[in-house]
């Protein structure tokens, strides 16, 4: 009985050892099998900006080589003023620049003045209009393209950056959801004390609830910007002639006319990616919780 | 209380005077939505019962736009396109998104290096990208076909070649995935490590930790994404009409639905005809997610619903 019994033990213990064994060694391996799959992954997902910014530093000879160099040798840096002579991309910024900031103005005072009465007042209609809010998140915006198209015609703001300010200023649905979810979780306690001492609605709104919402207020304004910043369907739709072009229409016309000069062509391409990724550099925070925010509450 | 006092008028009562607040606040928002979306929505509907040019005044022609429609070949190629796009990019996006979250939830070293080289292509300018992947896949000496190449494959023309241009743009797609996958981390993050402990006391392995506890809990996150990519991959506009040069080329291989109503819309002035397109895809995506949240209930799990039940 008793040899039996150690026995047992005994080939237990090394069973319970060859598991630990393999667990340690499986988790070696799988460690390994992630590390691999990341630095893969991660490489397999940078190169084409790589590829992008080393083009734009290429002559045209060093571009058609087989297969592309990594690293240009040498260095030719002609590319980016040579954009200048087709493309002047400082007037396409300025004119993005005339859309981005009433976006941005639009999200962050109008959209938030709308979100704070959403999430803190009280009044008849209050639901349906806010059913109204989602139900807009869910409209493709295309069935008020043609309508709009029309309005703007008819009123002559075709050809002008009209089309693409003034509807903005009005503020957007997706804000308004996002920054109401933000105003929720802000204590009461801190407006009701105000509201005692006889304090506005509105002053309440500007001096305690905004400066609490900073970090919904630079994911809101990044988002603005971006949307702005991306945007082509608006610009192309409302804006005729080529000294109106944004970023964006630019671009697009610099692969249409001149789509051959790769070398220009990434770099006119490296000149409109390289704000938005310095953007997030700076802003990394900012950009993750608000992604995060509209995934998660949403 | 206020029974009490003599009658004070409503928006003097502390009740009227926050519905009042409430309107103000909401003003310059309800006057934007009533003219540039509300009033619109009800204007395109009406147009799409018409045949309108935007010069001469707009004529009721009753369905004859949908019945033109449904016998429109190009409307089925545009549409069988957008289609084949949404069924191969949204869920291939997603599982890509998910792996990487999964492997990035594991407190490896580098992990916000990673997070960034997998996020930073999805904020990439539209026009941009297709710029870069107009390059990427030029097909002499493109880097992609580089890459094929170097393994003994010829890779095919790309977007010259009507077979290959619809996976050309899947892949430009699946690249910027990485907003989905920062939303899956998030939900990862947020699953409690009590139930992964509970469920090991339960001699449950990594295999039945991920199929019982991290799915299941992933699932509303999973639910958002393929609402919200869906309705999104459906209106896929920029990327295309600059990748072949605003034709859907080639041989219509890559005409997706809102190309071709740009077309009807903004070349053609077809202003009722579009309206008609734009009225159709709104159903469409309409019902899609109606389908999608009637078919939650099956498969999404929701905690607080488990706890009562």
């Amino acid at each position: 009985m008793a040899t039996t019994t150690q026995s047992e033990n005994r080939s237990r213990d090394a069973m319970a050892a060859q598991t630990a064994k393999t667990q340690r060694s499986s988790r070696v391996l799988g460690s390994l099998f992630s590390h691999t799959t990341l630095i893969v992954g991660s490489i397999v997902f940078i190169a084409p900006l790589i590829f992008m910014v080393s083009t734009s530093l290429k002559a045209m000879r060093q571009i058609a080589k087989f297969p592309p160099e990594w690293i240009p040798n040498p260095v030719i840096w002609a590319n980016y003023p040579g954009v200048f002579t087709y493309a002047p991309m400082h007037k396409y910024l300025l004119n993005t620049m005339i859309i981005v900031v009433p976006t941005v103005l639009g999200a962050t005072l109008v959209s938030a003045c709308a979100a704070y009465a959403f999430a803190r007042l009280r009044a008849p209609g209050k639901n349906a209009m806010f059913m109204l809010v989602l139900a807009t998140l869910m409209l493709p915006s295309v069935v008020t393209m043609v309508p709009n198209y029309i309005l703007f015609a008819k009123l002559g703001w075709v050809g002008t950056f009209k089309p693409l300010t003034i509807p903005p200023l009005a503020g957007s649905a997706f804000f308004i959801f996002l920054m109401r979810q933000f105003f929720m979780t802000i204590p009461r306690e801190l407006e009701d004390a105000a509201l005692i001492d006889g304090c506005g609605r509105f002053r309440i709104f500007r001096s305690i609830v905004l400066p609490l919402a900073k970090p919904v207020l630079a994911t809101v304004t990044i988002f603005a910007f971006m949307g702005a910043w991306n945007d082509y369907l608006g610009p192309l739709i409302y804006l005729g002639n080529a000294d109106q072009y944004t970023l964006s229409l630019g671009l697009q016309a610099f692969v249409r006319y001149h789509g051959a000069e790769w070398g220009m062509l990434m770099a006119a391409s490296t000149m409109m990616v390289l704000p938005v990724i310095l953007l997030f550099f700076f802003a990394q925070k900012s950009f993750i919780q608000g992604i995060t925010m509209t995934g998660i509450k949403g | 209380m206020s029974a009490n006092t003599p009658a004070r008028p409503w928006y003097r009562t502390l009740r009227g005077r926050e519905a009042i607040s409430f309107y103000l606040f909401l003003l310059p928002w309800m006057i934007g939505f009533l003219i540039f979306t509300l009033g619109p929505i009800i204007v395109s509907f009406v147009l799409s019962f018409t045949d309108y040019d935007i010069m001469l005044p707009p004529s009721f022609v009753g369905i004859e736009n949908f019945r033109e429609l449904f016998t429109d070949p190009l409307f089925y190629t545009s549409m069988y396109n957008t289609v084949y796009i949404v069924v191969f990019a949204v869920p291939l996006g997603m599982i890509v998104a998910f792996g990487l979250a999964l492997l990035l939830n594991q407190r490896v070293r580098f992990m916000a290096a990673y997070r960034t080289a997998y996020f930073i292509p999805s904020i990439v300018p539209a026009v941009a990208s297709a710029a870069l992947w107009l390059y990427l896949l030029q097909p002499q000496w493109g880097p992609v076909n580089a890459l094929l190449d170097s393994i003994g494959i010829t890779g095919p023309g790309w977007l010259s070649s009507e077979l290959w241009s619809k996976p050309a743009i899947i892949m430009l797609m699946v690249w910027g995935t990485g907003g989905t996958m920062i939303i899956y981390l998030a939900g990862l993050q947020d699953i409690p490590q009590s139930l992964y402990e509970a469920a090991e006391i339960d001699g449950a392995n990594g295999w039945h930790k991920f199929w019982r506890v991290t799915l299941p809990l992933m699932t509303p996150s999973i639910f958002f994404t393929l609402v919200l990519g869906i309705i999104a991959t459906f209106q896929i506009f920029a990327q295309i009409f600059v990748l072949t040069d605003g034709m859907g080329g080639p041989q219509n291989s890559t005409l997706v639905y809102m190309i071709y109503l740009y077309r009807n819309g903004f070349n053609f002035f077809r202003m009722g005809y579009a309206s008609a397109m734009a009225w159709v895809l709104f159903v469409i995506i309409l019902m899609l997610t109606w389908l999608q949240f009637k078919g939650a209930r099956r498969w999404v799990y929701y905690e607080s619903e488990s706890a009562e039940g």
